[in-house]
């Protein structure tokens, strides 16, 4: 070929100046086979303890059941080998998925637009917060403390030089919901609040009373949601008067794959659908009449409007939105209340059996869905680290991680996954080590 | 010329399938939970009955799983993607997605691993970051690698974050305050200016030579303003052309007192044969999605890693992957360190620009990415590179006898072609890509750069052989003839798929963003 | 050959100036349509918003690209086209009737003798074609 078109071998990189050239191999490693490659990675994935535990962690990342079908759709090639839809005529598989799971997301959340996704939760909040500024022209938004420690670190990331001023109201800590203090922190200023229901502890937040009060002072009402299975039960944060939702999708068909890649769910009113980020998908026909779909409003985004765009975004998380509208198919309208009835069945049944247990309580009076707070006797990271050496049970998170304040207390989550047995062997394991526990440190 | 009277790769099927809510029927179901086995309260007694949905779900489809895998194939055999053929976009790298690394990311160690999981049950995971991060460090010559940022955009983002963190620290609030302005090409990925705006810079333009080289002579003059605090580049630039006085041009910002970011966008056509930090780039990002070979996904995921200089790193966001010596290690000494982990997430990094993501970033896509590098070793990572810039240099070669090419400089990965001639006879880039689709191909990217008046952007990477290309060139040669001989035929292409051209113009005038039910439509 | 009409003062911006008494009604040129294609979204100001000359005062948008919209004259916008909110093909039908954009009550009336006429418009665009 180099013959071909009349070049010697020297001459393919000729356009790089000769003193940029590397002149070495690079230093990285030498070429595996299937085989070699496969016992390594199975090498480093076996010291991975914690995937293989019974395991009560939430937190923003939920193990939920996925149907086989899932990974066989998003294994075909077709969807998961092609290119962002930029020409429709080709890519109706792509585009019309889409346009389902923007339905799907509408229906939901209870609100009239959605987006055909963002990178995660979390960046998908830090956008909504950027959306209600430009939609209101005011520059403070107020976050309550129970939201996703996390979430608010990347808000804080992502409108560091934005103009806006980001305060934060505590949680009540009888209730573990919003506080009053978000009164007087309302003002004519004020773009947004913020709020995550479910929230960090798993409380459910009253929306509706939140949404009043963000909409009496002018502001909008951003809700975010990480545990999105919390939607087959919970009434709509749109239902409830939110102006934007965002939520995690990753309950819906994502594995935890150690934090990603997972879905932002992104979603408001139609009055504001130019002031979206991302790409959207819109039905549209030929000449023919024949209906199809193809990415619409584009003069938002940045390859059209560069500095102006309502996002930088460009490559968002087709893949996953494609397996978390195969997941709320399959599951659909029953299957989707079913799973959300037995998270809060069983976590409420796990919750039940550890309040019971001496010396444990649960600080916060909050109805919740699958996730609660514990308060252990004694120190709640030794009590975990305990339970995962001496029973291969990963317990929960401690609220240290977040909350330094709070050593002894933990967030336990249940899903369906989480098995009647595997429940009594957490109540057991926990009584049992923080009693083995509590001996040690009185001899 | 009969539309049909052409070899073609591919075929396109075109079976009816309406979307799901049309299929959806009271009752039906796809899946199954095992029974309940706890005890079961009432509902109200655990959520009050105001805090539950009252709409009974209504809408969302009730289907059952035959119904969702004939939905989801009939619709995937509408999609064109990489396993059917060329799929030659420019500056996206569509490049071959080894099944391999597909398998190696589904390994349960992995998929199962919560990201919140202690340290020193989730060694092996972190090795992974770690091992990828040394690889991109010395395949970009940078030291300093975030694999946090989940796509181009999201790395450019971070990289542009980290100049401002940078700058401000290195001049002081209020100095720093006049170096408020990001240079960008004209040329430049829209995400570019996009980015920089989110980081609070104002961008200034620079221009293009007529060869399609940066500037030189403007970017001094913008450069003496001593307001810039960076440019960003992307090199090779979006004409395919390497920027040859790179070094040049980061020496006359670095005088300036800016810093130099660098689009990696265009990765595949240095990885092996020159590093950004031997340019005196201070800052790049990744695309795992397009040089590393994770799959596009129709959209994405993506993953955006962020290397910089020894400098920048500690503005790098929160938290590093690091390696700590481990007690067999030769600083075994502290007996304290007897269980501590080897591979440790920091968090103590005081100038950070802060997290940019929850969790650790994409990390199913840099177990892929791990893989790819490791299959290819450091002579295949070189291997790739010479083939994709040789397939480029091969189709720029076959097509300047019928397409104009608007630079004469030789191509690095990607080569741009416009419509210049076929435009007299009415046919325009637009067509030449839909007519393109007939013969059995993705069209390249269009009308990118947008200095290219009609610009046709084609990066054919390495995962085409000899053949394919030749049927490629062909295929352009043919279009060129029928936009000579019988524009019509291209200008109403494509005439083999399921649907024609849409009214792009009429879906956004009166968008219809999702469906409703029949009774419901006609209100709203 | 795009329509200039006589009766009309014209921008470099390719808005179109309608003047009467201390009114001016403004909207863009037959050219301006053409060059953008179909028009899908038209972005007005408010009745009551001031506008300094050459300050953006909208924006119209294809589906492919966004121009921002200059008034030639300064002054307050007396009534905005809401029409164009849910018809933006007026635009291309009928750019200088039906698409007429915002009504301004003149601040400084004088602006509008430095605007071009429609045969030095003609001329200016048969330049940028070329």
């Amino acid at each position: 070929m180099l013959r071909q078109i009349g070049l010697n071998s020297g001459e393919l990189f000729s356009s790089i100046p000769e003193d940029l050239r590397l002149r070495r191999s690079l230093n990285t490693p030498a070429a595996l086979s299937e085989i070699e490659l496969l016992a390594g990675f199975e090498q480093m994935a076996a010291r991975n303890a914690a995937a293989y535990r019974s395991s009560f962690v939430g937190a923003g990342a939920y193990a939920h059941y996925i149907p086989t079908i899932v990974d066989h759709i998003i294994s075909r090639s077709e969807f998961f080998t092609a290119y962002t839809p930029y020409q429709p005529e080709i890519s109706q598989g792509t585009l019309q998925t889409i346009f389902e799971f923007q339905t799907l997301v509408c229906q939901l959340t209870g609100m009239e637009v959605a987006n055909a996704s963002m990178y995660d939760g979390s960046t998908a909040l830090a956008e909504a917060v950027l959306m209600a500024e430009r939609v209101t022209r005011r520059s403070k938004v107020i976050a309550c403390g129970a939201v996703h420690p996390e979430y608010l670190e990347v808000v804080n990331t992502y409108v560091q030089h934005a103009g806006i001023e980001l305060k934060h109201i505590d949680f009540d800590s009888r209730t573990g919901q919003t506080s009053s203090a978000l009164d007087q922190a309302l003002d004519e200023q004020t773009a947004a609040l913020v709020v995550q229901s479910p929230n960090f502890f798993g409380c459910i937040e009253d929306i509706a009373a939140l949404a009043d009060k963000a909409h009496a002072a002018g502001a909008l009402l951003i809700v975010a949601i990480t545990e999105s299975i919390s939607l087959g039960l919970l009434r709509s944060p749109g239902a409830c008067g939110a102006d934007i939702v965002v939520a995690e999708g990753q309950s819906f068909g994502v594995p935890l794959s150690y934090g990603g890649p997972y879905l932002g769910l992104f979603a408001t009113r139609e009055k504001y659908a130019r002031q979206i980020p991302g790409r959207l998908v819109g039905e549209a026909y030929d000449k023919q009449g024949r209906r199809g779909f193809v990415l619409t409003l584009a003069t938002r985004e940045q390859h059209i409007r560069r500095e102006k765009a309502t996002s930088n975004i460009c490559t968002n998380e087709g893949l996953i939105a494609l397996a978390a509208t195969v997941y709320l198919e399959t599951m659909g309208r029953r299957g989707l209340q079913e799973v959300a009835q037995q998270c809060a069945q069983k976590a409420n049944y796990a919750a039940r059996q550890i309040e019971k247990l001496a010396g444990f309580s649960l600080p916060f009076s909050a109805p919740r869905f699958n996730e609660f707070v514990v308060r252990a006797p004694g120190n709640a990271r030794e009590l975990l680290s305990r339970l995962a050496s001496d029973r291969k049970i990963d317990g929960g998170l401690a609220l240290w991680r977040y909350f330094k304040d709070r050593p002894n207390d933990f967030l336990v989550c249940v899903t369906e996954l989480n098995s009647r047995s595997a429940i009594d062997a957490l109540v057991d394991g926990v009584a049992s080590v923080s009693k083995h526990k509590d001996t040690r440190t009185q001899s | 010329m009969e539309p049909t009277n052409i070899t073609k790769v591919t075929t396109h099927i075109s079976h009816n399938e309406g979307l799901i809510f049309e299929r959806s029927r009271p009752g039906r179901v796809g899946y199954r939970l095992p029974p309940l086995d706890v005890d079961e309260l009432p509902l109200s007694e655990i959520i009050p009955k105001e805090f539950q949905r009252d709409d009974d779900l209504e809408g969302v489809p009730e289907v059952s799983e035959v119904d969702v895998i004939r939905h989801f194939i009939r619709m995937s055999q509408w999609n064109y993607s990489i396993d059917l053929g060329m799929y030659p976009l420019g500056s996206c790298t569509m490049k071959y997605n080894s099944r391999l690394n597909e398998r190696v990311a589904r390994i349960a160690g992995f998929a199962n691993l919560h990201p919140l999981a202690n340290e020193q049950d989730a060694q092996g995971a972190l090795q992974v970051i770690y091992e990828l991060q040394q690889c991109l460090a010395e395949i970009t010559g940078l030291p300093g690698i975030s694999l946090q940022p989940a796509a181009g955009a999201h790395g450019e983002m971070t990289g542009v974050m980290i100049i401002r963190a940078y700058i401000d620290a290195r001049d002081g609030e209020g100095a720093s305050a006049n170096r408020r302005t990001m240079l960008i090409p004209d040329s430049a990925h829209g995400t570019n200016p996009a980015s920089a705006h989110l980081s609070g810079f104002s961008v200034k333009t620079i221009r293009s030579t007529a060869e399609g080289f940066t500037d030189l002579d403007h970017l001094r003059e913008l450069c003496s303003a001593g307001n810039v605090a960076g440019l960003m580049l992307t090199n090779p630039n979006t004409l395919g052309l390497f920027e040859k006085n790179i070094k040049e041009i980061c020496v006359i910002v670095h005088d300036a007192g800016g810093l130099v970011y660098m689009d990696g966008a265009n990765m595949n056509a240095l990885v092996g044969v020159a590093r950004p930090g031997d340019m005196g780039v201070d800052v790049i990002h990744l695309n795992l999605h397009k040089t590393f070979s994770t799959p596009h996904g129709g959209g994405g995921p993506g993953c955006g890693p962020c290397c910089c200089t020894k400098e920048l790193e500690p503005f790098l966001p929160v938290p590093r992957i690091v390696r700590t010596p481990t007690s067999r290690g030769s600083d075994a000494v502290d007996p304290s360190r007897e269980n501590a982990a080897e591979f440790k997430l920091d968090f103590d990094c005081p100038q950070s620009i802060g997290r940019v993501k929850a969790f650790l970033g994409n990390y199913g896509m840099m177990l892929r990415a791990l893989a790819y590098i490791q299959t290819h070793g450091h002579d295949g990572l070189r291997e790739a590179t010479e083939a994709a810039v040789l397939n480029a240099r091969y189709i720029a070669h076959g097509l300047v006898s019928d397409y104009e090419k608007p630079f004469d400089a030789p191509p690095m990965h990607e080569v741009v072609f416009t419509d210049k001639r076929q435009a007299r006879k009415g046919v325009h880039t637009l067509d030449i890509a839909k007519r393109l689709i007939d013969y059995g191909f993705h069209p390249m990217t269009i009308y990118f750069p947008l200095i290219v008046q009609g610009a046709m952007l084609i990066e054919p990477t390495e995962s085409v052989g000899h053949q394919e290309l030749d049927q490629f060139i062909a295929a352009m040669r043919a279009i060129a003839r029928e936009a000579l001989e019988d524009p019509d035929l291209v200008l109403n292409a494509p005439h083999t798929t399921r649907i024609g051209r849409l009214d792009e113009a009429a879906a956004a005038r009166k968008p219809v963003l999702r469906w409703k039910p029949k009774q419901a439509a006609g209100a709203s | 050959m795009a329509n200039v009409p006589e009766d009309l003062h014209y921008s470099k911006d390719h808005e179109w100036v309608r003047v009467d008494g201390d009114i001016a009604t403004i909207g863009i040129t037959d050219y301006a349509q053409n060059s953008l294609g179909d028009v899908v979204y038209v972005e007005v100001p408010k009745p009551g918003d001031e506008f300094a000359a050459q300050e953006s005062f909208g924006s119209v948008e294809s589906v492919k690209a966004v121009s921002e919209l200059f008034t030639p004259v300064s002054g307050a916008v007396v009534e905005a086209n809401e029409t164009l909110q849910d018809e933006p093909e007026k635009v291309n039908q009928d750019p200088y009737g039906d698409a007429w954009m915002i009504r301004i009550r003149m601040s400084h009336p004088g602006e509008v003798d430095s605007l071009l006429t429609a045969a030095e418009y003609e001329d200016f665009t048969k330049a940028e074609t070329d």
